[in-house]
């Protein structure tokens, strides 16, 4: 009895806490959302996302966000599997490709790719000193791209790791030993078994890509809204957090069915990043 | 019994400087029963990822039934291996774990169900099919995964420590049933353990192994009543291990009394050990001993008393059915048939190394 | 052969994870203002930068921030880990489920959403703002990174040390809290890490006149990041590199020893 009463003692400070900075917040988005300046109910806010500016703009951050999510994931599994098989000291890796980076600003980082890209820059020199064409992408989408692969390719690699890593090796050896060659042991084993990482990364790959103002902003120059360029300037600039609001549980619809997907294929957080 | 189906040739393996088995030779014979016995880190587990497949000897040969398989990826074997904690697929049913290597191999359909039935029946799980690995005990997932690998039909099943997650009675049951399905299968059990009632319970022939080598070979039989060295005696079962002189042959000097033996050919005087079983050990009265000591420890186990003997500067162990308090003074004698007179140990690595198990 | 594809794989990745860094580094070096041509070699941006306070006061705010909201978030994840760890199935759901909000949810919800309840709260927008803020997003990292310490926890140990005569708040300290220590550590240092790279949330709950590195460098990115900032960037980076070497150079050698002692 006395044990109950210290455990929800403990439990209290955290409680109230994400009562007061996560749940309210989240409720004051759906008030806002839900009503108009003069507070009454309306679901014009919602509805706003029809007109063809937004449209174009979610539209444009799904795109770029998925194909951003495939490249990521592409790029991601190949490096998740040669690290998970490596021997020594593997928690380095992690450090290296998950922490380290991170002490530098991710502005600054992703600017920093302003000064590769350039016309003139480090990498079109070595394109023209191999002979190949110049690369022309900055202030293009594919600028834009680049800069979600590369802000969020950690995340797509460090789910898939962990998963990997915890699949024991007898098990690859058992289908081996089976029968299984090196790519049908990969399809019918490694691959499915690994489906938990997966889909954590492509949820946490695809949720910061899709709403994104920054990398948008920084690579993009200023002709590219996505949806969060949208939701930014309506909360920043034109100070109506009603349509603000609104347009964030459209967004919100998104990533909820995004969660659900991971809920599904996760069930015990194997995938998690941490 | 006489055809040897897998010849193990001057396997040589080791991790870095860390060397694992030493010019090793062992040849296993078709349809037997064999043991690698050994405490951690002998080269046992590595002897059985080389003839699966897993490891590449750095130098030697793996033959099998005539062919030299040293280099063939373990999917190419005629092997197929029940791993330590099962490895089963969790992501598939039952049905679809033990299927999995005729699938690979393109069996019809019909084929594999009843292979998947007649499996299960041998492993005494009918009607689990349907059923996901994690639903299952330790017990029930050790026989799918054996299930899973006879299907195949090898010639050779090999066994990696698969009783050692289980629980002792369980463990016992899966002696008996390991026993039974080798003998209804007709085929060769490779049986990798650090337990050495397992080994003597079911192997047709035992190697003991120590830092990369075998100690000895030979039935259960023979290697607990004639253990060749001091290592091998020491780690099957308990036993009075004593230094002493060979006196001539049948004749042997024992803590400064003279025992008759059986055995010969060790030359006059030669400093020798001798291994003596504690069953073997009789205690009687003082006068009627060949030598007279002290009894200083008693321990009830059931089917016997462990008592421990003070006598002539030794302590000897004896299992006796009879009690004899603590502080009786008592003779010990020998059957000169259960002298059992081994060489001292001539290279460092025969020697009787601290067994952690 | 298919080894070193292995490698050369993992060397790309890597250039590309750190090409942008070394742009950083170089420009840190740079006599000319822009970012575009090289000018010289220069060590003036590091000397400057120590004389620009509008920098120095965003360095330190920054500092302040990530020291007591991972301090703070530390507190209350572990005590809260304590806590969840305790309870039934279903609080267990409804508590992770609320710390996974956080986590999954987009950046810039959980800005607008703070920003609309300090705005409702009426509390001026400032430094307070932020950390509260940042201990927001603080504290799930450091349960998630405790709570799987907690699971692996035998509970025999803590029953061991009450057994053995410890009141329970002392074999709390002396037995279960040096077993979670690793795991309340790597919180700390995800939620300390976090706080110091956050942008977007901080871009939507801080005031007027308080700026964090990130706000700092946001506002100069129309009118051309100066210099400094990038020797600034290059001496934390550095620093950092130099620490994690040293950490990872002590140990280790003891467990070789070990293996091969065993002849």
């Amino acid at each position: 009895m006395k044990n109950k009463k210290l455990n929800s003692l403990m439990a209290s400070p955290y409680l109230i806490w994400s009562i007061a900075f996560i749940i309210i917040p989240l409720l004051m988005v759906f008030y806002y959302g839900l009503t108009d300046k003069d507070g009454s109910f309306t679901f014009e806010n919602i509805t706003a996302i029809t007109t063809p500016e937004h449209m174009k703009a979610l539209g444009i951050a799904l795109l770029l966000s998925l194909i951003s999510t495939v490249i990521c994931l592409l790029l991601a599994y190949p490096l998740a599997m040669i690290l998970a098989n490596m021997n020594g000291n593997k928690d380095r890796f992690i450090v290296l490709i998950f922490i380290l980076p991170m002490w530098m600003n991710f502005l600054l980082r992703t600017l920093a790719w302003q000064t590769l890209l350039e016309r003139s820059g480090v990498i079109n020199q070595v394109l023209e000193f191999l002979h190949l064409p110049a690369l022309e992408i900055i202030n293009t989408p594919y600028a834009i791209i680049l800069g979600m692969v590369y802000n969020f390719l950690p995340f797509m690699i460090l789910p898939i790791y962990n998963v990997l890593n915890k699949i024991d090796r007898n098990v690859i050896n058992a289908a081996k030993d089976l029968g299984a060659n090196n790519v049908r042991t990969f399809l019918s084993i490694t691959l499915p078994l690994s489906v938990p990482g997966i889909i954590s990364g492509i949820t946490m790959v695809f949720v910061p890509a899709l709403t994104t103002f920054i990398i948008s902003n920084l690579l993009g120059g200023s002709k590219i809204l996505l949806i969060g360029n949208v939701i930014e300037q309506e909360f920043l600039q034109t100070s109506n957090w009603h349509l603000g609001s609104g347009l964030s549980m459209v967004l919100m619809l998104f990533i909820i069915i995004s969660m659900i997907i991971t809920a599904i294929f996760d069930k015990d957080g194997e995938g998690s990043a941490l | 019994m006489s055809n040897r189906l897998i010849n193990l040739e001057n396997i040589t393996k080791s991790y870095g400087s860390q060397m694992v088995l030493d010019d090793m030779n062992l040849y296993i014979r078709e349809n037997e029963f064999l043991t690698l016995l050994g405490p951690s880190g002998c080269g046992k587990t590595t002897t059985l990822r080389i003839i699966g497949g897993f490891e590449t000897p750095d130098k030697g040969r793996v033959i099998f039934d005539g062919a030299d398989i040293t280099n063939l990826p373990p999917h190419k074997r005629q092997l197929n291996t029940v791993f330590q904690k099962y490895a089963l697929f969790t992501h598939m049913n039952i049905a679809e774990n033990i299927a999995f290597g005729l699938k690979i191999k393109g069996k019809s359909k019909a084929y594999i169900d009843d292979k998947i039935k007649y499996a299960l029946k041998l492993v005494n799980l009918d009607g689990y099919e349907k059923r996901m690995p994690d639903s299952l005990s330790g017990g029930q997932q050790q026989r799918i995964a054996i299930a899973r690998a006879i299907v195949n039909e090898p010639k050779v099943l090999l066994l990696d420590e698969p009783l050692g997650a289980l629980d002792l009675k369980l463990r016992q049951d899966m002696q008996y049933e390991l026993i039974r399905l080798k003998n209804e299968l007709g085929i060769t059990f490779i049986y990798v353990t650090h337990d050495q009632e397992e080994a003597l319970t079911m192997s047709d022939t035992i190697v003991v192994m120590n830092q990369g080598y075998i100690q000895q070979i030979g039935t259960p039989e023979m290697i607990y009543n004639e253990p060749e060295n001091a290592f091998v005696a020491d780690f099957i079962g308990d036993s009075n291990i004593i230094g002493s002189t060979m006196i001539q042959d049948e004749l042997v000097e024992i803590l400064g009394a003279r025992f008759a033996c059986v055995d010969k050919g060790f030359g006059n005087n030669k400093p020798v050990d001798v291994v003596i079983r504690p069953e073997d050990v009789e205690l009687v009265k003082p006068e009627e001993g060949t030598i007279k000591g002290v009894v200083s420890h008693l321990i009830f186990k059931g089917v016997h008393y462990e008592m421990e003997v003070m006598a002539n500067g030794f302590e000897w162990l004896v299992h006796s059915t009879s009690l004899f308090p603590v502080g009786t003074e008592v003779g010990i004698k020998v059957d000169p048939f259960n002298i059992q007179i081994m060489n001292k140990p001539e290279s460092e690595d025969e020697e009787a190394a601290p067994i952690e198990e | 052969m298919t080894n070193i594809l292995r490698k050369i794989y993992v060397a790309l990745i890597f250039v590309f994870l750190y090409a942008p860094i070394v742009t950083l580094m170089v420009l840190s070096f740079n006599e000319s203002k822009s970012r575009a041509k090289w000018g010289g070699f220069t060590f003036k941006w590091y000397i400057e930068l120590f004389q620009n306070e509008a920098i120095m006061q965003a360095l330190l705010n920054t500092l302040m921030l990530a020291i007591l909201s991972s301090v703070i978030a530390t507190i209350i994840g572990t005590i809260a880990s304590l806590a969840i760890n305790k309870m039934n199935r279903a609080g267990k759901t409804i508590m992770m489920g609320i710390t996974n909000i956080p986590m999954l949810n987009a950046e810039i919800v959980t800005g607008i959403s703070l920003m609309l309840l300090f705005i409702t709260v009426g509390i001026r927008f400032g430094f307070m703002t932020i950390l509260l803020s940042h201990i927001t997003f603080n504290i799930p990292y450091v349960i998630l990174s405790v709570m799987p310490r907690l699971k692996q926890l035998n509970p025999s140990t803590y029953e061991a040390a009450l057994d053995l005569g410890a009141p329970p708040l002392k074999a709390f300290f002396k037995v279960v809290l040096p077993d979670l220590a690793p795991g309340i550590f790597s919180g700390f240092l995800m939620a300390f890490t976090m706080s110091l790279d956050d942008f977007i949330i901080t871009h939507f709950t801080k005031g007027p006149g308080v700026d964090t590195l990130s706000t700092k460098i946001y506002s100069e990115v129309r009118k051309g990041i100066k210099p400094e900032m990038y020797a600034l960037s290059t001496l934390i980076f550095v620093s950092v590199l130099i620490l994690l070497l040293l950490i990872n150079r002590t140990p280790k050698d003891k467990t070789k020893k070990e293996i091969s002692g065993g002849k």
